[in-house]
């Protein structure tokens, strides 16, 4: 039998959720304020998510930033798979330590030592600094948080499920495909969902791999925000929040359904 | 598949993390040892691989420790340094005073409620990183939010904007997560017989929760203090955009060397620093986070 939670228990729980969600919640609810201060309510208003969308080189960045979330994720979610495939099931593999220790390094990792270190990289293999060379650092950046999820939920599921279809005669391969990744759907969605947000939202290493042309959207809120608050930032925060938000409770309710605890 | 050929999967990950995370740091640590020159590449010297060995030769003649004896010829480096450690450990210990009773209560809440508010604890960290932070720059400027909340009970105002405390605040917000989920990993496992037992043989709650509860979530309180550490230490956007002018921090030292000086020898023998200091730390985490995988 476990204790409920006492008045203290309570009190802190509803605390730290207040801390954690109370600037998000101002942020939201000033993008929809007509009066450019923040400390004043003008009434209700849009003109913020219609200055938004006049906004071409914010249009151009939002859609560079999708590009790279979406390419860069599956490039994680790809690589993660078979980094939690050979960590759970590798067993005792030489290196099975290195790698896993070459995987939460990246995850600490500073982002700027992470950022110069790539940087340098593309300037000594000679490659031009842009859409690509981001594209393959979020990749880096990201591939530690797809390995954990989708390992987190390899750990638990049973092998012998697997065996008993190679012991019939299926390829590991086609067992893998046909019986556990369907299984792990769900942590392999979640994973590239993470990936795909982490990517949207990183500024620093961007900052250092990235070239003209190739301005991502953090980069550009980023040049804002050093001049001041400006409701603009605060309708695209309102929509990126939304977007993430929903995506996150769906995957949320899907493995709700699909295993249930 | 069977146990003894996935291993094999690890070869592509493994290349990847070698090309694009190992090799790199060689070539931090090689420019650290060049000097600036007004070029593009803004150094020198240059290792050309088609000059063959005497082009080696005089590549390795050109490198040199003239970058970090200027590191430590500017005060700016060391008290950057400094306070870089300063406020990543005052930052840690804020966390896991916050992170410890929340991580605490959400195991206590039955399951249902537990499953939702872990989910709760982990959104913020899907939303923008950089949003949080400037969600933050409205709360704390003089005419802001904080403000305008204290001038209603006659309060204030206060100064909050621009200085360590701001930093301190949001490092605190934005890494919370970091902390109460390895807590509450660790807290939610625990055995509850465990503190019957205690109870049973007279312990008041208080000291049971001291005598049991706490000496066996340190594991987590390690995991969750040292994931948050590392990352603090080299923060660049929390301390660029609530710090002001007078937070130094070495994350910022290296974005100004390398986007504002264009000094990207002095930006990696800084880097090099920064992560020579860290290698104890994260060996320490991967310890940890081995014994929790195990």
């Amino acid at each position: 039998m476990r204790r409920g939670p006492s008045t203290f228990n309570i009190a802190s729980v509803v605390l730290g959720m207040a801390f954690l969600y109370a600037p998000i919640v101002i942020l939201v609810v000033y993008s929809f304020n007509a009066s450019r201060l923040v400390t004043v309510w003008g009434g209700f208003s849009t003109r913020w998510y219609a200055a938004l969308f006049q906004d071409q080189q914010m249009l151009d960045a939002i859609w560079v930033t999708a590009r790279v979330g979406v390419l860069s994720a599956t490039l994680a979610t790809l690589l993660g798979v078979l980094a939690a495939v050979a960590l759970v099931r590798g067993g005792g593999f030489r290196g099975r330590t290195i790698l896993a220790g070459g995987i939460y390094a990246t995850l600490v990792m500073p982002e700027v030592i992470l950022g110069l270190s790539l940087l340098l990289l593309f300037v000594a293999a000679g490659l031009p600094r842009g859409f690509w060379t981001v594209t393959l650092s979020h990749a880096t950046l990201t591939l530690a948080y797809t390995t954990m999820v989708i390992q987190a939920r390899l750990g638990s599921f049973d092998i012998s499920l697997e065996e008993a279809a190679q012991d019939l005669g299926c390829p590991p391969w086609k067992a893998f495909a046909l019986i556990t990744l369907p299984v792990i759907a769900p942590a392999v969605a979640a994973a590239w969902m993470l990936a795909f947000t982490l990517s949207l939202d990183d500024l620093v290493i961007a900052s250092f791999t990235s070239g003209p042309g190739a301005t991502t959207l953090p980069m550009r809120l980023y040049s804002q925000v050093r001049l001041g608050v400006d409701p603009k930032i605060n309708a695209v925060s309102t929509l990126l929040i939304g977007v993430v938000a929903t995506g996150v409770i769906a995957v949320y309710l899907l493995r709700q359904r699909r295993a249930p605890a | 598949m069977k146990r003894s050929r996935s291993g094999l999967a690890a070869i592509l990950p493994f290349l990847w993390l070698a090309v694009f995370f190992a090799f790199p740091f060689l070539l931090v640590g090689k420019l650290s040892l060049s000097h600036t020159v007004l070029a593009i590449p803004p150094y020198a010297p240059q290792l050309h691989l088609s000059q063959g060995l005497p082009g080696f030769r005089t590549f390795l003649a050109g490198l040199s420790g003239e970058t970090y004896a200027r590191l430590t010829q500017d005060r700016l480096y060391l008290d950057a340094y400094l306070s870089s450690l300063r406020i990543a450990g005052l930052a840690a210990g804020l966390l896991l005073l916050i992170g410890y009773p929340i991580a605490y209560g959400i195991a206590r809440c039955p399951p249902k409620a537990r499953q939702a508010l872990v989910m709760a604890v982990i959104l913020p960290f899907w939303t923008s990183f950089l949003i949080r932070i400037y969600a933050w720059i409205a709360i704390l400027k003089p005419a802001g939010v904080l403000n305008a909340a204290l001038g209603l009970v006659g309060l204030g105002p206060v100064e909050i904007l621009n200085t360590e405390t701001a930093v301190l605040i949001g490092l605190v917000y934005a890494y919370l997560p970091f902390m109460v989920l390895p807590l509450y990993a660790v807290l939610d496992r625990e055995d509850e017989s465990l503190i019957e037992a205690a109870q049973d043989l007279g312990a008041t709650p208080l000291s049971a929760f001291w005598r049991v509860t706490f000496p066996l979530s340190l594991p987590g309180a390690a995991a969750g203090a040292l994931l948050c550490f590392i990352p603090m230490a080299g923060e660049f956007v929390i301390p660029d955009l609530l710090g002001g002018s007078e937070t130094l921090m070495l994350g910022r030292v290296i974005w100004t060397e390398f986007f504002a000086n264009r000094d990207w020898p002095a930006a990696s023998a800084v880097a090099i620093v920064l992560l020579a200091t860290l290698v104890v730390p994260i060996v320490l985490f991967e310890r940890e986070q081995a014994k929790v995988l195990s």
